[in-house]
């Protein structure tokens, strides 16, 4: 079996597995491979059609490579008037790229998010689903050095 | 001054949220033991009576929801619990569920058992996986104690779609599909998931329902709203002293939640909107804020009680920027099945970046007028039809900030 086949097998006979099995190879790679679609769609009996229309549909999952870290800033209204804008200016600053690219070495990406649940602490950034809130553009350096 | 009433967050910092036995020992439990001694029906009129109407957004009566499930002749039926909680501004689901996690798996096997349901699912956003950990061990942890009976409870994760929190695209994606909505009707109560009959109700909803059997409808329907019983929690974001949540009776208004509880606007300004209910909530003016936050009393000045967000905008806020911002989100979550959503969103984001770069018509204002009405009408789910009623209500009580923007 496939290491692809491997992550997702343990979902084949739960109904409606698929998006589960999404996650299952998400959190291993931090994207979805794109062969791996090709395998889930084989798994699970539907077209190939079907299973891209499925992963593509889910803003949260990314099919092809992104960077080790991922850096998601939510853009959301609340986050959007207490800063977000600066914090992405700091980020795309620091890290030179621009939101939606991923550094040279493979090591961070940056993408939008709406609302991710910690609006108690405006603006918001998530690295690999863990959230930082009360985020100061000054504090975007420490932040990311902390990432080895 | 008002204070705050904590039913749905009783045991909020009392408990080890991932200690069974702390639940129980202070009371837990005791609510599905008592629905069980009782009949079906009897539960569903006592959750029925007690007014409980749904938290999501909708406010629909809870017993009488669940009736239409009990009723319904099927060899299967399930219990969902909404917890998708994508509605910008709110953690309230969050709250609950990383505190108090038995109170919602009580809540869903008391209605499983009032319908007649073995099985339940939990559809958790992907943003939270941190919660589905914490619900994943509070299941685990019920079971070896056997205290759910034959009611089995599944947790599944969401991926980032706004739309997955209306009940049918909800129910699509369990299914493992794209989290398109569903034609209605059949609604969910009748043919759901895998055409079974489906009660979905939200996270706060089931944590409400074990200590209504507990203390009784009677108890329940003394408390806040008349037309709209009990307590709400409401998160508050944006220029308010407080950022914090806070559970209220709902006959609170929203002047107390902003001043009472919230402490005011921020570096003593001045206040100028306040957007309730979530990014798809109208915006409110001062001249308002003496309305009570419960769901018929802001139904009637054209806002929403939704989710419980309350976002506080001080008067340096730009509110056609501010605007301009929620419609790209709509235009980014509108699922496509539908043409008035698909095409509305999109011209209604174009229309509101050329109001707030300055280079907006007058004209533009009364097409973006018209589109949303359309929109509010035409629109296949809960999603294209309250997309324009941030721009309508923002044109309706602060016009002069758009007039002041055109080119
Ligand atoms: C676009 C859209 C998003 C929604 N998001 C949520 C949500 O995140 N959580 C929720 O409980 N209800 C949400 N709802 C409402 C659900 O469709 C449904 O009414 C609710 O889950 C029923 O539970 P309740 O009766 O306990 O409120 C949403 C509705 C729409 C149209
Ligand atoms: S609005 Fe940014 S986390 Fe909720």
């Amino acid at each position: 079996m496939s290491d692809y086949a491997k992550i997702i097998s343990p979902y084949k006979d739960l109904p409606g597995g698929i998006i589960e099995a999404y996650h299952a190879l998400q959190n291993k790679y931090n994207y979805i491979p794109e062969d791996a679609i090709a395998v889930a769609a084989d798994m699970f009996d539907i077209s190939l059609s079907q299973a891209y229309g499925v992963a593509t549909f889910y803003s949260y999952f990314k099919i092809g490579p992104r960077g080790r870290y991922v850096i998601r800033i939510c853009e959301s209204a609340p986050c959007h008037v207490a800063g977000a804008d600066d914090v992405i200016a700091a980020l795309e600053k620091e890290l030179g790229i621009s939101m939606g690219e991923t550094t040279e070495d493979g090591k961070f990406t940056l993408e939008f998010a709406e609302c991710v649940g910690q609006c108690q602490g405006t603006p918001v950034i998530t690295i690999n689903s863990q959230p930082y809130v009360n985020v100061e553009p000054e504090k975007v350096g420490e932040i990311l050095a902390a990432c080895k | 001054m008002a204070e705050e009433v904590r039913i749905v967050l009783r045991n909020y910092g009392k408990i080890d949220p991932l200690n069974i036995d702390d639940y129980i020992n202070a009371g837990g439990y005791k609510g599905l033991e008592k629905a069980r001694s009782m009949s079906q029906e009897a539960v569903i009129e006592e959750v029925r009576k007690s007014g409980l109407r749904g938290r999501g957004g909708a406010g629909f009566n809870a017993g009488t929801k669940w009736k239409f499930s009990y009723r319904a002749v099927a060899d299967e039926k399930y219990v969902v619990c909404n917890a998708d909680e994508g509605e910008p501004g709110t953690y309230k689901d969050r709250i609950i569920m990383e505190n108090d996690p038995q109170s919602v798996l009580e809540g869903m096997a008391i209605c499983g058992y009032a319908i007649g349901s073995r099985k339940g699912y939990i559809y958790c956003r992907g943003e939270y996986p941190y919660v589905v950990d914490i619900l994943n061990q509070a299941i685990a942890q019920a079971k070896e104690k056997g205290i759910l009976g034959d009611f089995d409870i599944e947790v599944r994760m969401g991926a980032g779609a706004y739309v997955c929190g209306e009940e049918s695209a909800l129910i699509e994606s369990i299914e493992g599909h794209r989290g398109s909505p569903r034609f209605k009707p059949p609604y969910p109560p009748a043919e759901g998931l895998w055409q079974k009959p489906t009660i979905v109700n939200n996270v706060e909803t089931f944590a409400n329902i074990p200590i209504i059997m507990e203390k009784g409808s009677d108890w329940y329907a003394g408390i806040g709203a008349k037309s709209y019983p009990g307590t709400k929690i409401m998160t508050l974001t944006g220029d308010v002293v407080n950022r914090t949540f806070i559970e209220i009776p709902t006959d609170v208004t929203i002047r107390q939640v902003i001043y009472d509880f919230g402490g005011g606007i921020r570096e003593g300004k001045k206040f100028k909107a306040v957007q309730i209910g979530g990014t798809s909530g109208g915006f409110i003016p001062e001249s308002l804020l003496d309305t009570s936050i419960d769901f018929d009393s802001m139904g009637a000045i054209g806002a929403t009680l939704g989710s419980g967000a309350v976002f506080v905008m001080d008067e340096t806020r730009d509110l056609v920027d501010v605007t301009e911002r929620i419609s790209k989100f709509f235009e980014h979550e509108s699922c496509g099945k539908c043409a008035p959503c698909r095409e509305g969103t999109k011209r209604m984001h174009e229309m509101m970046t050329r109001l707030n770069a300055g280079q907006g018509k007058a004209d533009d204002l009364e097409q973006i007028e018209q589109l949303g009405s359309v929109m509010s009408r035409a629109c296949l789910c809960g999603l294209g039809q309250a997309a324009p009623s941030p721009v309508l209500t923002t044109l309706e009580h602060f016009r002069n900030e758009y007039m002041e923007k055109l080119g």
